[in-house]
């Protein structure tokens, strides 16, 4: 079973997106206080992008502490970014950052909090994905 | 009252303690994306400005001068008007960051004019955006919710549809050339202001949603009513605009697949849900392709592009990565 994990800053629109997936998800908590979910099953990411004109800083430091640990990062299977056209060339960057340094793909970047379409592409993707991810595990 | 003034010290802002992180947040990255117009060599677009046909021309002028009558509107009146009402010091600090970036957009425009246009042109186009009775009617209403005795949150909804939603009407047409490979020069400056105005738009649209928490569940209904009520009516004159511009081109139905794309994505910054359905929202992906161009139509030849002037580089910040 392919888990959701994901993380969402005060503005909450990834927390709205996954809400609307309606197919659960670990979110990794904004304050460094609360603790650090811990998957204990393969995973899909789902991260916004905070870069900055020149793409520093596209990965938000929470996520950065999430994936710090091997345990955690070994379980990653798949990245889902969200992000702003508008950034241009850095829209939905945490993605390929973060698929660069975990050797993970981009499955779907999506803008602000998704729409309808995103959604379906989203939920029918992973449907997709979990199938592969049980074929190759089998 | 005069006591009171008295016995309230005044106060000097802190930034090592942050009542809310996303202050500091969004003060750094607007700091850090910060810009000015001589950055962009603007002059490399002369020879592509004299390929576009006078009416062509006439449009571009005229939808940088509706452009500039709200960044001027944002910088003096908008930004300014939202300082009484932050909830913090911090707050205060990036609104006035924003008031002057507005500033520099408005300045943008009179030197993309003073290096392709002539006076008279120009001139002619200012005059317009005083006549044009859609643009000054969308203006006004924005300006309305600025007054003084406006509502707080009423505020912060028109400054994200003035910032998300009511430049796109004019963003698209330099959009458009740049996808045509002409006037990229110009591009490159309009996607720095298109970068800034998407930040603006969000932070403003956070703080409403933080706003939202403090009233009662009547009033956030009110509000809700009031942000559909305005956007549904400032889509009527953007529409009317749009037309009244780009019938001539023959783009008017796809400036207003821009512009529904756009309303959404304002309404989700004020954390609301989607007005448009997917089908009304599918954007030229020509268009959607220049908004988020790496470095297309540039190359490091011809000297055409600011890509490099302005230096782009994809930076992650490793110290960061402890794998």
């Amino acid at each position: 079973m392919l888990g959701l994990v994901y993380f969402s800053s005060v503005s909450g629109n990834t927390a709205r997106m996954v809400q609307r997936l309606q197919m659960g998800g670990l979110r990794i908590p904004v304050s460094p206080a609360d603790p650090m979910p811990q998957p204990d099953a393969p995973y899909v990411l789902i991260c916004p992008t905070f870069a900055d004109g020149m793409g520093r800083g596209a990965v938000p430091k929470r996520v950065i502490h999430f994936l710090n640990d091997p345990a955690r990062r070994a379980l990653l299977r798949g990245v889902i970014a969200g992000g702003n056209r508008n950034f241009g060339a850095t829209f939905a960057l945490a993605g390929d950052v973060i698929a660069k340094k975990c050797n993970v793909p981009v499955l779907y970047r999506f803008e602000l909090a998704g729409t309808e379409t995103d959604i379906a592409r989203i939920r029918a993707g992973l449907a997709e994905f979990r199938g592969m991810e049980c074929s190759i595990m089998a | 009252m005069k006591d009171q003034i008295l016995r309230t010290p005044l106060k000097a802002i802190n930034w090592n303690r942050l009542d809310d992180e996303k202050d500091l947040e969004v003060w750094n990255r607007l700091t850090v994306n910060f810009w000015l117009p001589e950055k962009v060599p603007l002059s490399n677009d002369v020879q592509s400005w004299a390929t576009l046909r006078p009416e062509e021309r006439e449009l571009t002028i005229r939808v940088f001068t509706g452009l500039t009558l709200l960044d001027t509107i944002q910088n003096t009146l908008g930004a300014p008007s939202m300082m009484p009402d932050a909830v913090t010091a911090h707050e205060e600090a990036v609104l006035s960051n924003i008031a002057f970036m507005e500033a520099v957009h408005a300045r943008s425009y009179s030197s993309i004019f003073s290096t392709l246009c002539s006076t008279p042109e120009v001139d002619a186009a200012f005059r317009w955006s005083e006549e044009n009775t859609h643009l000054q009617q969308k203006a006004r209403m924005i300006v309305e919710e600025y007054n003084p005795g406006a509502d707080p949150l009423k505020r912060k909804i028109a400054s994200v549809f003035l910032e998300s939603f009511l430049f796109y009407s004019g963003f698209y047409l330099p959009m458009y050339w740049s996808s045509r490979a002409k006037l990229t020069n110009t591009a490159d400056l309009i996607r720095l202001i298109i970068r800034d105005e998407a930040v603006h738009g969000y932070y403003i649209g956070y703080k409403y949603q933080r706003g939202l928490e403090k009233v009662s569940e009547e009033k956030r209904q009110e509000l809700k009513d009031f942000a559909f009520a305005m956007i549904f009516d400032l889509y009527d004159i953007e529409a009317k605009y749009a037309a009244e511009l780009y019938d001539g081109i023959g783009l008017t139905e796809d400036v207003k697949a821009f512009l529904h794309y756009n309303a959404n994505k304002a309404l989700q910054n004020l954390g609301y849900e989607a007005l448009f359905p997917p089908q009304a929202c599918e954007v030229n992906p020509a268009i959607l392709a220049a908004l988020s161009t790496d470095s297309e139509n540039h190359d490091f030849f011809s000297g055409s592009g600011s890509s490099y002037v302005i230096g782009k580089a994809v930076a992650t910040e490793d110290d960061d990565w402890d794998f």
